[in-house]
């Protein structure tokens, strides 16, 4: 196993930035979805879990990523989501930053169809939610930078 | 009135003294519910169960990060929580939800997992409860941002004030949380060592009764080692102080087969009582999909009082050099500071210690560990930390796959088993 922490920007690689909402303690998924994201090219910064709103917008502004991944799985997705969606959304360098959100959004997944709607309104490009959450997004990584999709395993 | 030395009681405390004077293991939940008529009812079934039991009220996510505004949105909505908001309810609302459950022959422990813990200790002090759990790096690195700095402050505060208890004639219990950090993938020494710092943490904050906690990892050969080193250690670090060992049931991804996850509670239950741990904290059928119900809990403390009695010793086999790495990183920390808050946070800048995987920005992140074939985990990458270092062969990369590998490793290994049939009736 590799040294494990948060890279910052080198070379071509694309950047992304990762987070959790300010809600939620889990970190397993947001170490998965580094190392996704790695394999996939992308340089990431990953901030971590119970990542307060303001010190994702402040870091989102300092280094202009290409992509910004809320990862989340406490089912206080759609909640928070919202509110940050629309506070990252509001500061003008931001306002077109691609940005997705995916996880376990509620806690039995019944409001998922609903949620995806409210989240998308909010700002976010794309929601991933059920089992195809992680297929679908690595689909959307490579629509979205063809150059950087080679598959490392 | 004059309070003699020994006059102090403490239900917490006086319940695991007698417990462990008849080696009875005591078994416990991880139980928290918002509605006041549930809890209560959750901790009479507790009390019920056939098992030597405490109670817990786990606090909800909003209590423990402290946003009181968002535990009174929801109660005025009406929104489930997912634990007991104890501060917003205020102390004469709890008592009233205690009356005639909490007792000497019924001791209940708060549970949380906040990294500022000041109000939670007021208001459960308010309540009549002596006993909790957590500490300034547990509580701290795993769930958050939180500076280390700030949360050493807080504990320092909140364990003096709970400390002070004894000044009114109460044996106040606190349990370390430093022997889960992540739950899963953080070697067995590093467990041990923590727990054995936080505790004695504790112990110079003027508290005289605390537990050690160990997470069950993947291996149990590695576990009751692992145990037994966690005793070494606190036998020599926490002289006068009343201490026991408490174990928590697999804290990872967890199984999702009814067989798998009882089978694993069950597993913990006989590792507990082969080792001479005093306390299991127990995980449900239920666990790996939803909050658990009230009769999922007390089938979980059956199971694990059941798997308990009659359990054989398990010795602590070979030494793979668990005590020798854990005292290693022990003394590198009590090394930097007379005072143990001072140390911790100087060991996490130095990197003497250092969690792998934990994406804290306190944590130095240059440690990382495997799984080995034979089930044992180990270090792949031990950075700054003061213990010899691995062999090359370990340092594979780790890819997302790989992670999902680790990271299921006892959950697959658990559904996997044949479940039981049953008994024919002679």
């Amino acid at each position: 196993m590799s040294h494990i922490q948060p890279s910052t920007p080198e070379g071509p690689a694309p950047h992304a930035i990762l987070s959790s909402i300010p809600s939620d303690s889990h970190t397993w998924n947001l170490l998965f979805m580094q190392l996704l994201l790695s394999e996939q090219n992308w340089s990431v910064t990953n901030l971590g879990p119970c990542v307060p709103v303001e010190v994702l917008r402040d870091e989102a502004v300092a280094r202009q990523p290409r992509l910004i991944v809320i990862s989340t799985v406490n089912g206080h997705g759609c909640q928070d989501g919202v509110r940050l969606a629309r506070t990252l959304r509001a500061v003008p360098a931001l306002a077109t930053v691609p940005m997705v959100l995916g996880g376990k959004l509620d806690v039995d997944g019944s409001k998922a169809a609903t949620m995806t709607g409210e989240l998308r309104d909010a700002g976010f490009d794309e929601v991933f939610v059920g089992g195809s959450a992680v297929t679908d997004f690595l689909g959307y990584l490579r629509r979205m930078a063809p150059a950087t999709a080679t598959e490392r395993t | 009135m004059t309070i003699r030395p020994n006059a102090r009681t403490g239900r917490f405390h006086d319940f695991m003294v007698a417990a462990r004077r008849d080696r009875r293991l005591v078994v416990q939940p991880r139980m928290g519910f918002d509605h006041p008529a549930v809890m209560r009812s959750g901790l009479i079934a507790t009390r019920g169960a056939r098992a030597t039991t405490v109670g817990t009220l786990t606090l909800d996510s909003f209590t423990r990060v402290g946003d009181f505004a968002a535990v009174d949105r929801a109660l005025d909505a009406g929104t489930r929580l997912n634990g007991y908001p104890i501060v917003n309810y205020g102390p004469a609302f709890t008592r009233a939800m205690l009356d005639g459950v909490l007792g000497a022959d019924f001791p209940i422990q708060v549970r949380h997992g906040s990294s500022l813990p000041g109000r939670i200790f007021e208001a459960l002090i308010a309540s009549g409860i002596d006993a909790s759990e957590g500490g300034p790096v547990s509580y701290c690195l795993p769930y958050g941002r939180t500076p280390l700095r700030r949360t050493v402050a807080a504990w320092r505060a909140a364990g003096r004030g709970f400390a002070a208890l004894r000044e009114q004639g109460v044996e106040p219990h606190i349990e370390t949380f430093g022997g889960c950090m992540l739950g899963q993938l953080c070697p067995p020494a590093m467990l041990v060592a923590i727990s054995v710092l936080e505790g004695l943490f504790f112990a110079r904050l003027g508290i005289a009764s605390v537990s050690l906690s160990y997470a069950q990892q993947t291996h149990p050969g590695q576990d009751a080692e692992a145990i037994a080193a966690l005793g070494s250690l606190a036998a020599e670090l926490l002289p006068g102080v009343e201490w026991h060992i408490v174990l928590y049931t697999y804290m990872g991804m967890y199984p999702e087969t009814r067989h798998g996850a009882l089978g694993l509670v069950a597993d913990a239950a006989r590792l507990a009582a082969g080792t001479g741990c005093s306390r299991l904290i127990v995980k449900t059928a239920a666990e790996a999909d939803r909050i658990p119900t009230i009769a999922e809990n007390v089938e979980a403390l059956e199971v694990a009082a059941r798997a308990a009695e009659g359990a054989p010793p398990i010795p602590s086999g070979t030494d793979t050099g668990i005590l020798d790495q854990a005292r290693r990183l022990v003394d590198a920390v009590l090394g930097l500071s007379g005072d143990v808050g001072a140390a911790l946070i100087e060991a996490f800048a130095k990197g003497y210690l250092d969690i792998p995987y934990c994406l804290h920005p306190d944590n130095a992140g240059d440690t990382a560990s495997l799984i080995t074939g034979d089930g044992r985990l180990e270090w792949s990458r031990t950075g700054a930390l003061p213990i010899p270092r691995p062999g090359p062969a370990r340092r594979d990369r780790l890819t997302s796959r790989g992670l999902l590998d680790a990271l299921s490793h006892v959950k697959r290994r658990y559904d996997a088993r044949i479940p039981p049939q049953p008994k024919e009736i002679p």
